[in-house]
C-alpha cells in the first residue's frame, strides 16, 4: 500500500530548488505491519513525524506480514527503502554481517537513547555498534481462565508444585491444563525458554543459544527433565503438532483447556471470541528454583537504515522520532503494546499494566525468544527438537545428540 | 462420441444420469463450499473453533466488503490482468512458434532442444530465484508487472512447446506436404494451416496458462512489491496478519480471486467442442 | 542469396521459428539452474560474499537425516499422485456427454484447480482438525476413535497428499476433457459396428488416441508431485518435527525460510530433487522417442 502523504506547496517548491540533492526530502519506509492495528498505529507515526517535519514526504510501502520476510532480503539489496522494520537480536544478525543494515550509533547517542532505550539496548548491539532503533516489545506469560480456575478452587500458581497441583485438579475435571499449537514451531521455543530460565537461570540460557554450552550438558538435561514431569502428567493438549497457536486457541474459549503460554497478542483473539475480562487472567510463569532470579520473555520490534538508502539524513531524523517517549506512548497505544522507552506512559489495560509491571520488576534479564537470541539454524533444529520432545519425550537422547550436531556446525 | 451418448439410451438412464451429475458436483466442491462457508463467518467463530458449524453470524456483506476496503483487491486483480494476459498471449504465441518448428520439421538437434525444454520445465523454481532476481534487477524491470511477465513467458515456453507440439505431431501431415508442393512459403503454412487446426490447444492451453499465472504466488514475492505491481495473490495474503489469521477474509478474497479463471474456462469451452481437424482432412 | 534460403528453407525455417522462445527460455531458465548448481558449490547466505567449498554442501546432505525423509515422502508423492491420472480420465468420461448445461458443470468440476492451493490445504487441514475437524465427527458418527491426521508422522504425508489430488485431479480432467474432443468419431463408429462396448472400447480404441493426453496428465503429475510446495507449507509447515518434508520444501526452509540462510545448500538440494526428475524425463523421453519411432 503506497501513502504519497502531501507536502505543502512551498516544501514542494523547495525540494524543487534542491535538485542537486535529488533525494532529500523523500523518506521510503517498507514495513510488514499490516494487521489493522500496527498499520492504524504506522499511519499516525507517519502523519505525525510529517506534521513535525514539512519538508519531508514519506512514501510508505506496506507488505504483507510473511511476504515481507522474503522480500526484505531482496529489496535491501536490490531497491532499498530508507527505513524499514525487523526485529532484534539474532533476527538481524545476516544483515549486519553482510553489511545490509546501517549502525545509527550516532542516532543513538545524539537523541539520548543510550539512557532512555537502556532495557534493549544489548538486543540492538552487536559488535558493540547499534544497529536499529526499538520501539516496541510484549511480555509473555501464562494467560488463563480465571473462571475456571475459581470454579475449581484453584489459586494462582507461584511455585513448581503449586503448579503442577492445579494442572492435577484440572486434568481430574477434563480441562486439559495447558493448550498449545505446535504446527509453526516457535511456540515450542516459548515453553523451553521459559523452563529453561526457571530451571537453569538468564545467564545459562544466554549461554547456551550463544552456543556455549553443549546440549547434552546435564542443567539442559534438568530443564527438560522438568518438562518431561509435565508432560508425563497430561498437561498439554492432545495433538498439538496439528494445530497454529491460533487454532489451539479454540480450546480455551470452549473451556476445553485453562492456560496458554504464550505473548500478549493472544488477548485480542481471546477477547473476539467472547471471552470477557471477568473470565481472562494473567500471571507471571511460576517459579521452578527459588535460588534463581526470574527472568521474561519480551521479544522485540525495531526499525533500521538500510545501508544501501537513498536519504540516511531524513531516516536518522525518522529514528530520533521513533525513539521518544511520547511517540512510543502513542504508538504503543495504539498497537496494545509495551513502549521500550522508559519515560513512556503505559494504557490502561489490565493485561498491559500487568505485563509491564512484570517486566519493570524483572531482577533476572530480559530474553528475546528462542529465535532470535539462537542463530537460525540452530533456532530451527531446536524448536523443531522440543516440539517432538513433547509428543516423544523418550527420544531425548537422540533429540540432544541431533542438536549436538547443529551445534557443531553452526557456532564454528 | 465416448462413453455412448446418454441420448441413445433408455430413460432411467438417462434420469440417472441428470440426478448423478448434480450430486456428485456437490460431492466434489464441498471443500470449495467450505471455502465459501467459512467466507461468510466471523472471525471469532474461527478462533472459537466453531469451522463447520452453524455459523454464529453471517457475515457475507461485511467480509466480502472488508476484504476490498482493507486491501485494494481491486487494484490487485488489475495487476493480475496486467501480468496474466500478456503472458498468456506471450506464451501461447511463441510455443505455437517453437512446437511448430519441433514437430514438423526434422533437423539435427531437434529432439535435444525438445529434451531442454521439458527439462527446464521441470526445475523446481526455487532454484531460479536469486539469478533470475538479479536478471530483473539488471533490465531494470525488477518491481513492476514485467519483470513477472518475461519471466512467466520464459518458464512456461518450456511446457507450453510441450504441450504444443505433441498436439501439432498428431495433425494430419498431408496438408503440410501438399501445401508446399504447391509452392507456400513455411510462414504461409504455418500461419493459414496449422494454426487454424491448433484453434482446440490454443483455447486449452490459454486456460491453463492462465491459471497458473493467475495463481502464482511464489514469483509474485520475489519480483514485486508494493500495491502498484503486486498481483492478487502476493496481495491477498497482506490479510493475514502477523499473529492473527483472517482466514475468514482471506476465503472470500479466494473466492472473487478464482472467478476470473474460471469464467474463462467457460468462455474458451465452446472452442474443445471442435471437429475441425476433421473437416480438413476430408 | 533467396536462391539459398528458398533452397535451404526447411533447414533454417524451424530455427527461425525457435529463436524468440528458445532465447527466452535459455535466458530465463537453463541460464539461472547452471547459475544455481554453481551455487550448490558454495557456502553463501544470500546477502553477502560467497565461499567456495566444493562438494562440502552434498557431503553434509548425504549424512542429513531430513534429506532422507525428504526423499522418502517424495517417493510416496510419487506414486500415489499419480491417481489423479485415472481419476481425472474417469471423471471426463462421465462429463462427456451434452446434456444441458455441461459447459456449467464442466467449469464447476474444473473449479478446485483455479482455487489458490494455500486455502485448498487451510480448508483440508480443518478436515482433519482433531479437535473440531468434519473428518473425525464423521469417523465418530460411525462409532469410530478419531484420529489426528496432521499430527501423526506415520500419516501425515498420506493426508497431504489426498488434499493435493483434488486440484490435480481436475487438471487431469481437463486434459482427458481436451483430449476426448478429438478422438476420432469414425473409429468409435467402427468399433461399435464391431460391438465392442465399454471397457473394451475404452481399452482398445479410446485410450490408444488420448496418448498424447495421457502423456501430459502424467508429465504435470510428476512435477506437481516433485513440487508439491503450497500444500505442505500451509498444512504442515514440513511438520510433525519434519516428517511430512518433501526436498522443495527442504529447499525453501534451508535458503528462503526465516531461519534459512544457506543457499548453497538449498542449491544443493535443488540440484539433487532436479537430478531425480531427469529420470524421469529421460525415461519418458526415450518413451516417446520409442513410440514415435514406431509411427
Amino acid at each position: 500500500m503506497n501513502f504519497k502523504l502531501k507536502t505543502s506547496l512551498a516544501s514542494v517548491a523547495t525540494i524543487a530548488l534542491m535538485a542537486s540533492t535529488a533525494f532529500a526530502g523523500t523518506l521510503v519506509i517498507n514495513t510488514d505491519t499490516s494487521d489493522p492495528a500496527p498499520k492504524a498505529a504506522f499511519e499516525e507515526l507517519i502523519k505525525d513525524f510529517e506534521a513535525e517535519n514539512s519538508d519531508i514526504t514519506i512514501k510508505w510501502n506496506l507488505f504483507d506480514h510473511e511476504g515481507y520476510k522474503t522480500s526484505i532480503r531482496n529489496f535491501l539489496t536490490a531497491d532499498a527503502p530508507d527505513v524499514a522494520n525487523w526485529y532484534a537480536g539474532n533476527r538481524m544478525l545476516p544483515y549486519v554481517n553482510a553489511g545490509l543494515f546501517e549502525a545509527v550509533d550516532d542516532v543513538w547517542d545524539s537523541a539520548g537513547l543510550n539512557d532512555t532505550l537502556a532495557s534493549a539496548s544489548a538486543s540492538m548491539t552487536i559488535d558493540g555498534k547499534k544497529w536499529g532503533v526499538p520501539y516496541t516489545y510484549y511480555n509473555w506469560g501464562v494467560y488463563y481462565r480465571k473462571d475456571i480456575f475459581e470454579n475449581l478452587g484453584i489459586d494462582v500458581p507461584k511455585t513448581w508444585d503449586d503448579f503442577k497441583a492445579a494442572g492435577a485438579t484440572l486434568n481430574a475435571n477434563g480441562v486439559t491444563p495447558i493448550t498449545i499449537g505446535s504446527k509453526y514451531l516457535w511456540t515450542a521455543g516459548g515453553v523451553f525458554d521459559y523452563l529453561n530460565l526457571r530451571t537453569n537461570g538468564y545467564d545459562f540460557h544466554m549461554a547456551l543459544t550463544k552456543g556455549e554450552v553443549a546440549w547434552t550438558d546435564d542443567r539442559v538435561k534438568a530443564t527438560f527433565s522438568n518438562w518431561k514431569e509435565l508432560v508425563d502428567a497430561g498437561f498439554f493438549l492432545e495433538n498439538h503438532a496439528a494445530l497454529s497457536w491460533q487454532e489451539a486457541l479454540a480450546p480455551m474459549v470452549q473451556g476445553d483447556a485453562a492456560m496458554y503460554v504464550m505473548g500478549n497478542f493472544a488477548v485480542a483473539p481471546l477477547r473476539e471470541a467472547g471471552l470477557s475480562d471477568d473470565q481472562l487472567g494473567f500471571f507471571q510463569f511460576p517459579q521452578i528454583d527459588p535460588s534463581i532470579d526470574m527472568a521474561e520473555e519480551a521479544p522485540t520490534d525495531t526499525m533500521h537504515i538500510p545501508a544501501n538508502a537513498k536519504n540516511k539524513a531524513d531516516a536518522k531524523k525518522f529514528l530520533a522520532f521513533l525513539g521518544r517517549a511520547d511517540v512510543q506512548t502513542k504508538i504503543n497505544a495504539r498497537l496494545g503494546q509495551l513502549p521500550i522507552n522508559k519515560n513512556s506512559s503505559v494504557s490502561d489495560d489490565k493485561f498491559l499494566q500487568a505485563g509491564m509491571s512484570m517486566l519493570s520488576s524483572t531482577t533476572g534479564g530480559i530474553a528475546q525468544f528462542f529465535d532470535r537470541d539462537a542463530p537460525a539454524e540452530m533456532a530451527q533444529a531446536g524448536m523443531e527438537g522440543f516440539q517432538e520432545f513433547m509428543v516423544k519425550p523418550e527420544r531425548l537422547d537422540a533429540i540432544l545428540k541431533r542438536l549436538e550436531k547443529v551445534r557443531d556446525r553452526v557456532y564454528k | 462420441m465416448f462413453p455412448k451418448p446418454i441420448e441413445n439410451t433408455n430413460i432411467l438412464t438417462q434420469s440417472f444420469y441428470k440426478t448423478a451429475l448434480p450430486v456428485v458436483l456437490i460431492i466434489w466442491l464441498l471443500p470449495l463450499i467450505a471455502v465459501a462457508l467459512t467466507s461468510v463467518r466471523s472471525g471469532g467463530d474461527l478462533i472459537s473453533g466453531n469451522y463447520w458449524g452453524w455459523p454464529t453470524s453471517f457475515d457475507l456483506f461485511e467480509n466480502y466488503t472488508s476484504v476490498f476496503k482493507n486491501t485494494p483487491l481491486a487494484q490487485y486483480m488489475w495487476n493480475s490482468f496486467r501480468v496474466t494476459i500478456p503472458t498468456v498471449l506471450g506464451a501461447v504465441a511463441l510455443s505455437c512458434m517453437t512446437g511448430f518448428a519441433l514437430a514438423v520439421y526434422n533437423f539435427k538437434g531437434n529432439l535435444l532442444i525438445f529434451f531442454l525444454f521439458i527439462a527446464g520445465n521441470f526445475v523446481p523454481f526455487q532454484i531460479l530465484m536469486v539469478p533470475v532476481r538479479d536478471l530483473s534487477v539488471q533490465m531494470g524491470v525488477y518491481n513492476s508487472v514485467w519483470a513477472l511477465i518475461l519471466f512467466h513467458i520464459a518458464f512456461q515456453a518450456g511446457f507450453c512447446t510441450l504441450f504444443m507440439r505433441n498436439f501439432i505431431k498428431a495433425l494430419p501431415r498431408e496438408l503440410i506436404e501438399a501445401a508446399r508442393v504447391e509452392g507456400v512459403n513455411e510462414f504461409q503454412i504455418f500461419w493459414y494451416i496449422v494454426i487454424p487446426l491448433m484453434k482446440p490447444a490454443i483455447a486449452a492451453l490459454s486456460v491453463l496458462i492462465f491459471t497458473f499465472i493467475w495463481n502464482d504466488y511464489f514469483w509474485a514475492t520475489v519480483l514485486t512489491q508494493g500495491v502498484d505491481s503486486q498481483p492478487v495473490t502476493a496481495g491477498l495474503y497482506s490479510l493475514n496478519g502477523q499473529w492473527i489469521s483472517q482466514w475468514h477474509l482471506v476465503s472470500a478474497g479466494s473466492i472473487v480471486a478464482a472467478l476470473p479463471p474460471v469464467v474463462m474456462f467457460f468462455t474458451m469451452q465452446k472452442h474443445f467442442i471442435a471437429g475441425l481437424t476433421l473437416g480438413a482432412v476430408k | 542469396m533467396t536462391y539459398f534460403f528458398k533452397q535451404n528453407r526447411l533447414k533454417i525455417a524451424p530455427w527461425l521459428f525457435l529463436a524468440p522462445g528458445l532465447f527466452m527460455f535459455l535466458t530465463y531458465v537453463i541460464w539461472p539452474i547452471a547459475g544455481s548448481i554453481s551455487i550448490s558449490f558454495y557456502e553463501w547466505d544470500g546477502l553477502g560474499e560467497k565461499a567456495w567449498i566444493g562438494m562440502a554442501n552434498y557431503v553434509e546432505l548425504f549424512d542429513d537425516e531430513a534429506f532422507y525423509t525428504s526423499l522418502k515422502n517424495n517417493f510416496i508423492w510419487l506414486i500415489l499422485y499419480m491417481l489423479a491420472v485415472p481419476i481425472g480420465l474417469f471423471m471426463a468420461l462421465f462429463l462427456n456427454q451434452s446434456v444441458r448445461g455441461i459447459r456449467i458443470y464442466k467449469s464447476m468440476f474444473f473449479f478446485p484447480f483455479v482455487i489458490s492451493q494455500v486455502v485448498v490445504g487451510l480448508v483440508f487441514s480443518w478436515f482433519y482438525d482433531p479437535n473440531f475437524g468434519l473428518l473425525n465427527i464423521i469417523i465418530e458418527f460411525f462409532g469410530g476413535t478419531g484420529i489426528a491426521v496432521l499430527a501423526d508422522e506415520r500419516y501425515v504425508t498420506y493426508g497431504i497428499i489426498a488434499a493435493g489430488l483434488w486440484p490435480q485431479t481436475a487438471y487431469c480432467m481437463i486434459l482427458y476433457l481436451t483430449g476426448l474432443n478429438s478422438v476420432d468419431s469414425e473409429q468409435i463408429e467402427a468399433g461399435r459396428l464391431d460391438n465392442a462396448k465399454g471397457w473394451r472400447m475404452l481399452w482398445y480404441i479410446i485410450l490408444p488416441q488420448l496418448k498424447p493426453a495421457t502423456f501430459i496428465a502424467v508429465v504435470v503429475t510428476i512435477i506437481g508431485a516433485l513440487r508439491s510446495f503450497d500444500m505442505v507449507s500451509i498444512m504442515t509447515a514440513g511438520g510433525p518435527w519434519g516428517s511430512s518434508r518433501v526436498l522443495a520444501y527442504y529447499m525453501y526452509e534451508k535458503s528462503f525460510s526465516e531461519y534459512g540462510f544457506r543457499m548453497g545448500y538449498g542449491a544443493a538440494i535443488a540440484v539433487i530433487l532436479f537430478l531425480i526428475m531427469m529420470i524421469y524425463i529421460t525415461f519418458f523421453l526415450m518413451k516417446m522417442y520409442r513410440d514415435e519411432k514406431e509411427n
